[in-house]
């Protein structure tokens, strides 16, 4: 237990040691990742400026009005905190990692070696978000420090805040478990380029990546609600936000440890398959 | 006791089978045609501590497939074989801990790290005390005389160097097995020739077991007393490199150096001449003449120097190689027919 904790450790920190060798582009890719979040703002600036009684001005300087309960401050706290949640939920480059290190037979290396695969996954993928969250911390409080005005009900309760970190964490492991799933379906498929974008596409829409999902009409919205996807991006933020609220939000927090269990065991089940057929097959 | 004990190991791979044609696409969609490929057939053979053993065989005999096999990276249809008394591919760690897998066409280095780095991440992954894993780490870098290039990241390195780092990251746990698939390849002389001197020694001083495959005969020749020929899947010849030369080649290739070039009037009609260079004559003789064959030039003309040599072993394997396929092909047309 105790030697595999000083293998998981050393390989965290050479995973470090090989992120920071990236910086600059890490800076890069952290500043861009502003830049569509900019333009949703301002395309939301113009409905609410359409919808809004003319000339009227809400307390945050924007137009006045309100969309299944948001108000346009609410709208842009979201999309800040949906930045927030997709920076600990998204996970670039794993599944296709995964499905590549299969086809390229690297993978043999985890057959070889006595060390998981997953582990060591993870534990590079703890690295990447750590320096990331090291790098980009700097441009993340100074936009939240100029948008302070739009969080218009103020910081929320620290019960909510402990909920919101808690959701966070979750969604990273969530994020990490269901994408390393389509990445072993490489076992079987050898290209899941299609899969990710089907993935990909679905997180957009579902997750809350895109709007709210309170925008959706019931009849959907019920049915994204039974879905994984939404605690990669809503739920963290719908929260913070206070858009979902006292008994809802532990329940929220429970499904959410659900479907990160869930994951986790689908993936060694996955990961136990996959290596049999790979054995019976060749490579 | 054996250290390798192989009993009738196969290994059959299902091949796709893709006719020409779009047409031929869409109905893949549906139905697939696979073509059975019988990578290894049948093998036996035992390996005791401490030998050095080469498999010899054209591409796609089943040499990396039987190394696969031992090293636990894929499961046989049929057969057993333990190494060290484990199964491989069970996959226990007790077993991962004791061996080791180089590829020569794969590369197991973090690419943007030093070698170093990759070095101390296997230290931790096979569990080897830090003073163990240090002393040998440094002698392996001065054997390899690669000392100088632990802090560089190893996409830096040339293609020599970086075998070099692979091979010491295999060996940090002083496996007690080694499998070596083409060590060498695409490697020049230099660097093959200080591979080959390395291994030689390191296995010498550690008596430990390894088994490699390889193209160039010259790794073969300078590492391994037993070569075990595979083709087709199946062993073919297993013995030393010696008796290949024997039983493969009756020939022996002779060079005499004449005293004077007139003399070559008389012997460019010999049979098999290979090359005539004044005052020089190279030729090939069956090897029960040769005795014969030499006496009657040495009475009739005055020979400054005779050299008389297996020939090249590159040229006896190649021979080996075609004549292992056209009896593997007979013997599975026979057994077809039955």
């Amino acid at each position: 237990m105790f030697s595999n904790a000083i293998t998981w450790w050393t390989f965290f920190k050479i995973s470090i040691h090989e992120r920071l060798i990236y910086r600059a582009d890490f800076m890069l890719g952290t500043l861009m990742r502003f830049l569509p979040t900019l333009t949703q703002i301002f395309l939301w600036w113009a409905i609410y400026d359409v919808i809004s009684t003319p000339g009227s001005i809400d307390q945050t300087g924007g137009p006045d009005g309100d969309i299944a309960g948001y108000k346009y401050g609410d709208m842009v706290a979201y999309y800040l905190l949906v930045i927030i949640s997709r920076a600990f939920s998204s996970m670039p480059g794993l599944t296709r990692g995964i499905a590549n290190q299969i086809r390229s037979g690297e993978v043999k290396k985890f057959l070889i070696q006595p060390v998981d695969m997953q582990g060591c996954l993870l534990m590079q993928r703890i690295a990447h978000k750590l320096v990331y969250y090291l790098i980009a911390t700097i441009p993340f409080a100074l936009v939240f420090w100029l948008c302070g005005d739009f969080f218009v009900d103020g910081w929320p309760e620290w019960d909510v805040l402990i909920v919101f970190y808690c959701s966070l964490l979750l969604s990273f492991l969530l994020g990490f478990f269901l994408e390393s799933c389509i990445g072993l379906i490489g076992f079987w498929f050898l290209e899941v380029t299609s899969l990710t974008f089907i993935y990909m596409l679905m997180t957009f829409l579902l997750s809350g990546h895109m709007f709210p999902l309170d925008l959706l009409p019931d009849s959907i919205g019920n049915f994204v609600d039974f879905l994984p996807f939404k605690y990669l991006a809503y739920f963290p933020a719908a929260v913070f936000l206070g858009k979902v609220e006292g008994a809802a939000m532990y329940q929220g927090l429970a499904v959410e440890v659900f479907w990160v269990v869930l994951f986790i065991v689908l993936s060694r089940i996955l990961w136990w398959k996959g290596i049999k057929h790979y054995a019976g097959f060749g490579g | 006791m054996a250290i390798i004990e192989i009993k009738n190991l196969s290994k059959t791979y299902k091949v796709y089978q893709k006719q020409e044609g779009l047409l031929a696409s869409v109905r893949g969609l549906f139905h697939r045609e696979h073509k059975e490929v019988h990578a290894v057939r049948d093998i036996n053979m035992t390996v005791e501590e401490g030998e050095f053993v080469a498999f010899l065989g054209p591409n796609g005999a089943g040499k990396t497939t039987t190394l696969k096999l031992l090293s636990g990276v894929i499961n046989p249809d049929g057969g057993t074989a333990t190494v060290m008394g484990h199964v491989p591919w069970e996959r226990e760690n007790e077993y991962r801990r004791k061996f080791a897998l180089v590829m020569g066409q794969k590369n197991q280095l973090w690419w943007d790290l030093p070698a170093l780095e990759s070095f101390r991440l296997n230290q931790h992954i096979y569990r080897v005390p830090k003073q163990v894993f240090e002393e040998t780490r440094d002698t392996l870098c001065e054997m390899l005389d690669v000392t100088r290039l632990l802090g560089q990241p190893v996409r830096e390195l040339s293609l020599g160097e970086r075998m070099k780092m692979e091979l010491i990251a295999a060996l940090l746990h002083q496996p007690e097995v080694l499998f070596l698939d083409e060590p060498t390849i695409g490697l020049d002389v230099v660097a093959q020739h200080k591979i080959q001197k390395f291994l030689k020694s390191y296995q010498q001083e550690r008596n430990n077991t390894i088994i490699l495959t390889s193209h160039y005969m010259k790794d073969i020749e300078a590492l391994c007393k037993r070569v075990v020929i595979i083709a087709n899947g199946s062993i073919y010849h297993d013995g030393s490199l010696e008796d290949i030369v024997d039983r493969f080649s009756g020939d022996k290739i002779v060079t005499l150096h004449l005293a004077e070039s007139r003399a070559l009037d008389g012997l460019a009609n010999l049979p098999n001449v290979i090359e005539i260079e004044a005052p020089k004559i190279k030729f090939r003789v069956e090897r029960d003449e040769v005795g014969k064959v030499l006496s009657q030039i040495l009475g009739a003309h005055a020979v400054d120097d005779i050299v008389v040599e297996d020939p090249p072993l590159e040229e006896v394997i190649s021979n080996v190689f075609s004549e292992a396929e056209k009896s593997q092909e007979a013997e599975l047309a026979a057994r077809s027919n039955n």
